[in-house]
């Protein structure tokens, strides 16, 4: 189940947060970035980040692949606000430079490429944000400290259930897809699109079916115990509040603060250069 | 509307369960990014109608924050935000159905279908574009392009294979006053 996720295992400060630290850290962050397109403060946050992942020994190899992934949808979506709004930059920034001598709807102008360079450094600043949750974090552990941010214990719990279930779900799914291809389901690219909808739905309703069988044993079984009856309940995984979250959380809190300021300071969203 | 049992959370946590792993191994690619022929829709439409609003706004939230968390490509808060919202839209509709009672007719077919358009244009072709371009700043056309194409492919996804599973799940169930006295 680790594999998963991408959970990777080793020693290191940022490992030894708790996960409701990292995820009330990754809200933060990803809140601080969002809301701004200060050009400063996102290439800030960028670097910090990088820096990050190098802190809890994270290595090339194990987000190389996660990256290239977010790589080609990163230069995907950048090639398609081109295609679609050539001229987004000029609008937000209120000036029109067009650079290289040329003109004409695609010609590229200072602005647009100003927009492309700000909207990189936004992924920039939060995936590698992104990753280093998914990699130092314990889904089992996360799902323990939620309860602690105050969420309640029964949706914390639906939250371990879910991933406890996850690999369950998909080995069933697998073991029908199987049998119902013995059985000559077209599930490839010969079949066609509403043919092959068709044949999800014959896998999918033996597998809802046990998985309603399912839901009723369990929660007989967690009734029986007495779920549900107590006001708190204490997690084998969970861990203790230390003074480097609370840190880690006033950091986070702080840049949040910043890219506000930013916002307030340059009138409006975006750092605008080109005044 | 149902309140939060036992019986929720465990529908929640397998609920995203299921919604993960189909989102997450059975996606088929569309062409436009951030963009897939998704059943898994058409799974969270059925827990909400049978389980109420509640588990289908937490299915829909854990389920798909999941699939963006394994993917490692960021979250993407719009589109989780309106996962959720479609999963709670559905439950609301469909809480007057007894399809656990075994009871899912023609008029309920024609209410599930055109609530889950509805849900889903708005989920897609509205609150995605909208919270799309209020947190990144995209340009509209854009969004809304890849929001209503994304609305079109759940669409027919939910049509197909949510009616299905309602129908094939009220029909394994039992009826209502089945059981005849013998005289």
């Amino acid at each position: 189940m680790n594999n998963l996720f991408n959970y990777v295992d080793r020693q290191s400060p940022i490992h030894r947060l708790t996960g409701a630290t990292k995820f009330v850290c990754l809200l933060l962050w990803s809140f601080a970035a969002m809301s701004t397109y200060d050009t400063r403060l996102l290439a800030v946050l960028s670097v910090a980040s990088f820096v990050l992942l190098k802190v809890s020994k994270i290595r090339w190899k194990d987000v190389s692949f996660m990256l290239g992934f977010t790589a080609v949808f990163l230069i995907m979506n950048n090639v398609l606000v081109y295609l679609f709004s050539p001229d987004h930059g000029v609008e937000l920034y209120g000036s029109c430079t067009y650079l290289f001598g040329l003109s004409g709807k695609y010609a590229p102008t200072a602005e647009q490429l100003f927009y492309h360079l700000n909207y990189f450094l936004k992924y920039l600043a939060t995936i590698p944000f992104v990753l280093l949750f998914v990699c130092t974090t314990n889904p089992s552990e996360f799902a323990a400290s939620l309860n602690k941010l105050g969420v309640k214990y029964t949706v914390a719990y639906s939250v371990a259930l879910a991933l406890r279930y996850i690999p369950d779900v998909q080995r069933e799914y697998h073991e029908i897809s199987q049998a119902q291809q013995a059985r000559g389901i077209e599930m490839s690219k010969k079949a066609t699109l509403f043919n092959r909808l068709k044949s999800a739905g014959t896998i999918l309703v033996p597998l809802i079916l046990s998985s309603m069988n399912k839901i009723d044993v369990v929660a007989n079984a967690m009734e029986l115990r007495g779920f549900g009856k107590n006001k708190k309940r204490t997690w084998y995984m969970g861990q203790r509040f230390r003074w480097t979250d609370i840190t880690a959380i006033i950091i986070c809190i702080i840049l949040v603060g910043v890219a506000f300021l930013c916002n307030y300071m340059n009138g409006s969203r975006f750092y605008n250069p080109f005044i | 509307m149902k309140k939060f049992s036992v019986k929720t959370v465990v529908a929640t946590g397998i609920g995203a369960a299921l919604f993960f792993v189909l989102g997450r191994f059975v996606a088929i690619p569309s062409g436009v990014p951030n963009t897939n022929i998704s059943i898994q829709y058409g799974v969270l439409a059925f827990i909400a109608a049978v389980f109420g609003p509640v588990a289908g706004i937490l299915s829909g939230l854990i389920g798909h924050f999941f699939i963006d968390f394994s993917f490692g490509w960021g979250v993407w808060w719009s589109w989780v935000i309106s996962s959720a919202l479609f999963g709670f839209a559905m439950g609301f509709v469909a809480s007057k159905m007894k399809i656990d009672e075994g009871v899912f007719g023609k008029k309920d077919i024609i209410i599930f279908n055109v609530a889950q358009i509805v849900c889903h244009l708005v989920a897609w072709a509205v609150i995605a574009p909208v919270l799309d371009i209020v947190i990144y700043a995209e340009p509209a056309n854009k969004v809304f392009l890849q929001g209503l194409t994304g609305a079109g492919l759940n669409i027919v996804a939910t049509a197909i294979v949510g009616t299905l599973l309602c129908v094939a799940y009220a029909a394994a169930i039992p009826k209502k006053g089945s059981l005849k006295e013998e005289k």
